[in-house]
């Protein structure tokens, strides 16, 4: 069996074309991982540009309020440029920068990942272009003048379901067309290896912190640990540092769209199928001929119909749970983070956020919850009013 | 394997050993048309059809293929249904075929189940272009208890990998012309002939070239330079212009790429 696999999980499904560069991918970064340089680089670059450590915040009108776990929240909403994503990709555009590119490709989801590259391009003076699926382009509309404010060029992908996975499908195509001065800043532990396992490693800072600041905060390990899963990069992220740890409960909190039970959906661990798509082995949303289904989420950045193979893995193993939450669900809980702790957090985050208000009192008082709160919600704020039929425009 | 012969390994038996191999994606617009147009491609001289079977996110297509692979899903075109095509094939001709698809439809079919059927209907090849080297064993297995061949695809980028993927290879060698996805381009820029040296060195089985081959004189030219030309995306688009009426268009094209191909020297 090849190279990259979590249990059955994952592989390098993927053109003839790319794989010599998939191969040199991995041997950069194998020389980088193990490179003082590097590494004393990019800890710079992210402490000193990107604000780490992000701080681990004790909720306690939220914990008072559900009366159970005590809550805390890591804020990776207070990174710059606004979510997770930047962990990512200053690691992958400086491997780039290595490896002799001059420029940076990505798809996007929701615009974070779009607006993290290219405000990484920019500041390590690469060249720049983003593929978003023309209903994200028109639902995330700010973002699209970011990207293009960092000097970003953005491409409305118009194929397919004109979401995220066309975005991917696009970026694909584009990397495949011009590989020799161009890196693809894969935005999720998905796709071929070893793009899962880089994704993942540079994520890990976001579990390594929290580690480290609930024992110094509670002097011991928490209760459980909850994030958000599309492709699942932020809960990976989350995730990782906790798995040696048993009695650490992993919950990733999957987009239901209107219901695990409706077309709607974007739950792909409660609907999907094991498949091959995205040049990985893995769940998905599929018809009964392996055609890939469309996918609905109120949330951009969930709105894609695979997740990444290692937690199709820690599914099968049992390590961890996930459990879908539908739209109406994570729009209370963005409501209810802005009354209660005065955070706006993204619509993505807020889908964990939903799941530990119902979880919370099942919890003791000794007990703690960690919420991985991925990104902050301004670019959602208009798409909210609009749910709630305010008629507001952004 | 005894004397079992597979029908793809017949289609470079023309006298000067060159193929010309057409692809249409099954059920655009329609399955009676895909059946029609298949024995048109034969009777024009097509010496392979590639049998498309579509896929919703066909990552190494260009928008012509893409938009066939729409066009089909959309008119309901299933992989049963792509059988059933193949099965009215056979029942009027024994040309060789192959499939072309991506890896989920094979997967989700059941390779076992998918591999019997192509055997029971003929179908000697499959090519999956999401199936890299790395990956072909899972796939490999099943296929070669049913005598299909799995063909390896080469790349302009693939360099000392040329060498282990051409041992391997089997029925034929598909070289990929270009960077980039399917569709029809006005210059081919490669050195394809030492690709297509390296593979020699490795190989006796056949290396045929496509991606971006539309006129004649690219068919000729490719043929020369290899043992045969891989025609899609322009096929395709004559479907999507003349749609249930393209097969005498089919017959007229068709016709002039084999000339081309079979006075390629």
């Amino acid at each position: 069996m090849s190279r990259g696999r979590y249990g059955i999980y994952g592989g390098q499904y993927i053109s003839e074309t790319l794989m010599n560069e998939l191969l040199r991918l991995e041997e950069a970064y194998e020389h980088c991982k193990r490179d003082p340089e590097f590494q004393s680089q990019l800890q710079k670059l992210l402490n000193e540009y990107a604000g780490r450590p992000s701080l681990l915040y004790y909720a306690e009108k939220m914990t008072k309020d559900l009366g159970g776990a005590r809550i805390y929240l890591k804020r990776e909403d207070l990174n710059h440029t606004g979510s997770h994503k930047i962990n990512n990709v200053l690691g992958q555009a400086l491997l780039a920068k290595k490896m002799g590119k001059t420029r940076l490709i990505a798809e996007t989801g929701a615009g974070q990942h779009g607006v993290a590259t290219a405000t990484a391009a920019a500041l390590l003076g690469m060249e720049c272009e983003i593929f978003m699926g023309k209903e994200d382009t028109d639902r995330q509309a700010l973002n699209v003048y970011r990207m293009e404010l960092l000097g970003a060029k953005v491409h409305p992908v118009t194929s397919g379901t004109m979401t995220l996975k066309d975005a991917v499908n696009e970026t694909m195509r584009e990397w495949t067309n011009r590989v020799d001065d161009t890196h693809y800043c894969l935005g999720s532990v998905m796709g071929p290896h070893p793009f899962p396992m880089i994704v993942r490693d540079f994520q890990s800072v976001i579990s390594r912190e929290a580690r480290e600041q609930i024992l110094a905060a509670e002097g011991k390990l928490p209760a459980a640990v909850v994030a958000c899963v599309g492709g699942g990069s932020n809960a990976m992220g989350m995730f990782y540092n906790f798995i040696p740890d048993e009695g650490v409960e992993l919950i990733g909190c999957e987009a239901a769209g209107k219901g695990v039970d409706t077309a709607f959906t974007a739950a792909t661990i409660a609907t999907g199928s094991l498949g091959v798509f995205h040049g990985m082995k893995s769940y998905f949303c599929q018809d009964q001929y392996g055609q890939i289904a469309p996918v609905y989420s109120i949330s951009a950045g969930l709105d894609y119909p695979g997740i990444g193979p290692e937690h199709a893995n820690l599914h099968d193993t049992g390590r961890a749970q996930y459990v879908p939450v539908t739209d109406d669900e994570a729009v209370n809980a963005f409501e209810y983070l802005a009354r209660t702790e005065g955070i706006i957090c993204a619509i993505e985050s807020a889908h964990a956020v939903a799941h530990v208000l119902k979880i919370a009192k099942n919890y003791t008082p000794d007990q703690s919850i960690i919420i991985c709160v991925s990104g902050r919600g301004d670019k959602d704020v208009a798409a909210i009013a609009r749910y709630r039929g305010v008629d507001i425009y952004d | 394997m005894g004397t079992f012969v597979n029908c793809v390994d017949e289609a470079f038996q023309s006298p000067n050993g060159k193929a010309f191999i057409g692809f249409i994606t099954a059920g655009d617009p329609d399955a009676d048309s895909t059946v029609k147009f298949i024995l048109e491609m034969e009777r024009a001289g097509a010496d392979l059809v590639e049998i498309g079977i579509p896929f919703s996110d066909p990552t190494a297509e260009g928008v012509v293929i893409q938009d066939a692979n729409i066009r089909s899903l959309r008119n309901g075109m299933t992989t049963d249904g792509v059988f059933d095509v193949v099965r009215r094939v056979r029942e009027r001709s024994q040309l060789p075929l192959a499939f072309m698809t991506y890896l989920n439809p094979v997967f989700h079919y059941g390779y076992d189940r998918f591999f019997a059927k192509c055997e029971e209907l003929k179908v000697g090849a499959i090519i999956i272009p999401d199936l890299p080297y790395e990956e072909k064993e899972e796939v490999t297995g099943p296929a070669d208890e049913h005598h299909v061949h799995v063909i390896s695809m080469v790349a302009p980028t693939s360099e000392e990998r040329i060498r282990t993927i051409a041992s391997e290879a089997e029925g034929f060698i598909y070289v990929v012309s270009s960077m980039g996805v399917t569709g029809v381009r006005s210059e081919i820029k490669t050195d394809l002939a030492s690709i297509v040296e390296s593979i020699r060195k490795a190989t006796d089985t056949p290396c045929a070239i496509g991606f971006g081959i539309s006129t004649p004189e690219q068919a000729g030219k490719m043929a020369g330079i290899s043992d045969g030309a891989i025609v899609g995306s322009a096929i395709v688009r004559i479907v999507e212009k003349y749609g249930t009426e393209a097969a005498p268009y089919l017959y007229d094209y068709v016709k002039s790429m084999k000339e081309a191909v079979a006075n390629a020297r």
